[in-house]
């Protein structure tokens, strides 16, 4: 069973379809990617699923049943983009008190705060206020804040930025940990190389619309473009062969297009056949970061308002 | 229910643990009391700077003896002096009377060389037209005496109202009446001027702290808006008793150590100051006219609806506060214009007070004790006319239910606007949309 199901959502506003059509599923214990460029309808997206906007049109369904913003509050923890707590409050106290308006009790929110805030080394922290950390500190009390009362589905609106390497690896196993506890994670970001690391699943959209869907492996078979490298012991003399075209050379390396018809043991035989030493040959995938902005390019930079008759 | 106690809470305990409410609290009394001992103090030392010697020049021979008879320093003189002189022979300033007589309606005329005061001119008018009284009824062989103890005698007559029921007679008072109706009017208009903007900027909190996202990912709009006017609400009540607490400390205090008289002259000074003072003293002479006909009325009940009215009026209008607060974004300078429009329908409350008291069974006051901006207002102004004779139960459970649903309608409002304005970030939303978030 899946724990999210997004169908057909819309979500229409006066001057922009935000989001036009989307359907996707998340299953349990998976890291779910949601990608795209600025404006592409992502936060509109999340915010219909926690609750905070209604979908014009469409069906959400959180663990087989329609999403209840009431009822199901408790099993999403949503960190948005824009980040915020209560400045002038103790940070402890903050805490708590937003674990228990998550629906916990207080003791038990009190306990969850105290093993957070040592596994994630904040004890020193607890009488500070909120206006007293730095950004990169914040981001991590805001984490905590939004795994805190354990909800099966989590939704992080690019939680890595403004984060060093240290805190970001940090979070990034935490994240980890989450899913293996069999939590789902939301990720929304533009930040490809952090796709690629975390996710099982990506979705692309793009002005509204979903443009890609599937398994981060599945996308980058999709989009290969048949292409290898491979490094020779010596300099190749000029090579063409009916299997393949030379796209570039630069040394003893060599980066190939395989012709559609033929294999890369095609391309083997050949150097073989030559007498080549091979030293090493592996097929190029294209990075995430190429995809996506091959999808995206020659769409305008900005989303153009557009005047809708809706 | 859980969620909206956790929220009243927080808000509560985070404002009253401030400093700045802890200074506020027991500061402003305290100021209150230094301005009281400025006024003291000022009013004290001009009464001693009485009235300079004055000339009064009498050609009617009507003023005969050398001073008025308080002793203070006004000198008749017959002809001995002229504006030419007056000055050198140590007066400040000469009077002229007209060729007085009953009949004479002319003017008197007061020269001087520096202007005269608008004080010291009316000392002057004042013991002139005293004095010529009492000589003109002498004159006509009438006991000045006898003529002060009538006009006593005729200050205290007054009419108590009976109203009569079926068990009996009960009294009714419309100066009670008058008076628990603009006490309620005041307090709540006080409060709101003081608590108002705290509720609205408390509204607002969410949104400059951008943690509105989170919150309304927790809880409802409407308990968030709920337990923010109930928490905030409860600061503003919790720091207004606190404060009548303490003036009524401090003056209690000062009816011990500060002679009577003393206390008159603040009295006095204090009626002069402009604004809300002199209403808030207007209101302090309207309970003390209550106080006279305490035993003819029925207290607990009037207590008990009064306390009713004023923390339902008062939260009635800090939900209005709320709406106003949940309309705007960020920027606090766009709703204070909006305050002032909030704040009218509790003059305008007063306004028909005044005339429901006057006809506390009409169209008027009954109608109005059942619109919930007028109610906390007209209907205390009925309630001492007596329950159930002028005020039937009906009226009363009506306008009471009627007042909280509005209360409860203004909050819900306010938690529909906020979760629209929360996201908007700048963008225009049709009106069809809003309907359609409206019905949501």
């Amino acid at each position: 069973m899946h724990i999210l199901e997004v169908d057909h959502i819309k979500k229409y506003y006066a001057t922009q379809k935000a989001v036009d059509d989307v359907s996707f599923t998340v299953a349990p214990g998976s890291i779910f990617g949601l990608l795209g460029p600025n404006g592409a309808g992502k936060t509109t997206l999340i915010r219909m699923i926690t609750g905070i906007l209604y979908p014009d049109e469409g069906n959400i369904r959180l663990q087989g049943r329609v999403f209840n913003a009431m009822r199901d509050m408790m099993h999403v923890g949503y960190m948005p983009e824009e980040r915020g707590l209560y400045k002038k409050m103790k940070i402890g106290e903050q805490a708590i008190y937003l674990a228990q308006l998550k629906g916990m009790s207080r003791s038990d929110a009190a306990e969850k705060v105290k093993a957070w805030f040592v596994k994630m080394d904040m004890q020193t922290w607890w009488n500070k206020k909120v206006e007293d950390l730095s950004k990169g500190m914040g981001q991590k009390l805001q984490f905590v804040i939004t795994v805190l009362h354990e909800p099966s589905l989590i939704i992080l609106d690019e939680p890595f930025s403004g984060l060093d390497p240290v805190n970001s690896n940090l979070i990034k196993e935490e994240i980890y940990q989450l899913a293996r506890k069999g939590k789902s994670i939301i990720f929304s970001t533009h930040r490809m190389e952090q796709v690629e690391e975390i996710c099982d699943q990506i979705i692309l959209m793009n002005k509204g619309t979903k443009i890609l869907d599937g398994s981060v492996s599945e996308v980058k078979q999709q989009f290969k473009e048949n292409l290898f490298s491979i490094t020779l012991a010596e300099p190749p003399e000029e090579s063409t062969h009916d299997s393949f075209s030379v796209i570039s050379t630069s040394g003893t390396n060599l980066v190939v297009k395989i012709i559609d018809g033929y294999g890369p043991n095609d391309v083997l035989h050949y150097f073989l056949d030559k007498q080549s030493t091979i030293l090493s040959f592996f097929e190029i995938m294209p990075s995430l970061n190429d995809i996506f902005i091959k999808l995206v390019e020659g769409t305008p930079l900005a989303r153009q308002f557009e005047k809708l008759s809706a | 229910m859980k969620k909206t106690w956790l929220i009243v809470r927080r808000e509560y305990l985070t404002r009253v643990r401030k400093k700045t409410f802890l200074l506020s609290t027991f500061l402003t009394p305290l100021f209150f009391a230094l301005m009281l001992g400025i006024i003291v103090a000022i009013s004290l030392s001009t009464k001693n700077d009485d009235l300079e010697s004055i000339a009064v020049v009498d050609d009617s021979g009507l003023f005969t003896a050398d001073r008025d008879s308080s002793h203070s320093m006004i000198f008749v003189t017959n002809g001995k002096t002229d504006t030419s002189d007056f000055e050198k022979k140590g007066y400040k300033a000469i009077v002229y009377s007209p060729r007085t007589g009953p009949n004479s309606t002319d003017r008197w005329k007061i020269f001087s060389r520096k202007t005269v005061g608008l004080m010291e001119n009316q000392q002057v008018h004042d013991k002139i037209r005293n004095e010529w009284e009492k000589k003109q009824l002498t004159k006509m062989g009438v006991n000045i005496y006898s003529v002060d103890s009538i006009k006593n005698a005729a200050g205290k007559i007054g009419i108590d109202p009976i109203v009569l029921q079926d068990g009996g007679e009960k009294s009714g008072n419309s100066g009670i009446a008058y008076g628990v109706g603009y006490g309620a009017g005041f307090l709540i208009y006080i409060t709101l001027f003081i608590y108002g903007s705290m509720v609205m900027r408390g509204v607002m909190e969410e949104k400059t702290n951008r943690i509105a996202e989170v919150i309304i990912s927790s809880v409802k709009p409407f308990q968030l808006m709920m337990g923010k006017i109930l928490g905030i609400g409860a600061v503003g009540l919790t720091q207004f008793f606190l404060w009548v607490i303490l003036v009524g400390l401090f003056f209690s205090l000062m009816n011990v150590f500060l002679p009577p008289g003393m206390l008159e002259q603040v009295n006095g000074a204090t009626s002069q100051m402009p604004g809300n003072n002199a209403e808030a003293s207007e209101a302090l002479a309207g309970l003390a006219a209550v106080q006279v006909g305490v035993s003819s009325v029925d207290w607990l009940t009037i207590i008990a609806c009064f306390t009713f009215y004023f923390i339902f009026g008062y939260l009635f209008y800090a939900s209005l506060f709320a709406a106003v607060g949940s309309t705007v974004n960020e920027d606090p300078q766009d709703a204070q214009s909006l305050m002032l429009p909030i704040t009218m329908p509790i003059v305008l409350a007063i306004v028909i007070m005044v005339s429901a008291i006057m006809k506390p069974e009409g169209n008027l006051a009954v109608i109005s004790s059942m619109i919930p901006f007028f109610s906390p207002v007209v209907m205390m102004a009925r309630i001492p006319f007596g329950i159930p004779g002028t005020v039937p139960y009906w009226q009363l459970g009506l306008s009471m239910i009627i007042l909280v649903l509005g209360f409860l309608f203004n909050t819900w409002l306010s938690a529909k606007i906020y979760r629209t304005g929360i996201l908007l970030y700048g963008k225009k939303v049709t009106w069809r949309e809003m309907g359609k978030w409206l019905m949501k």
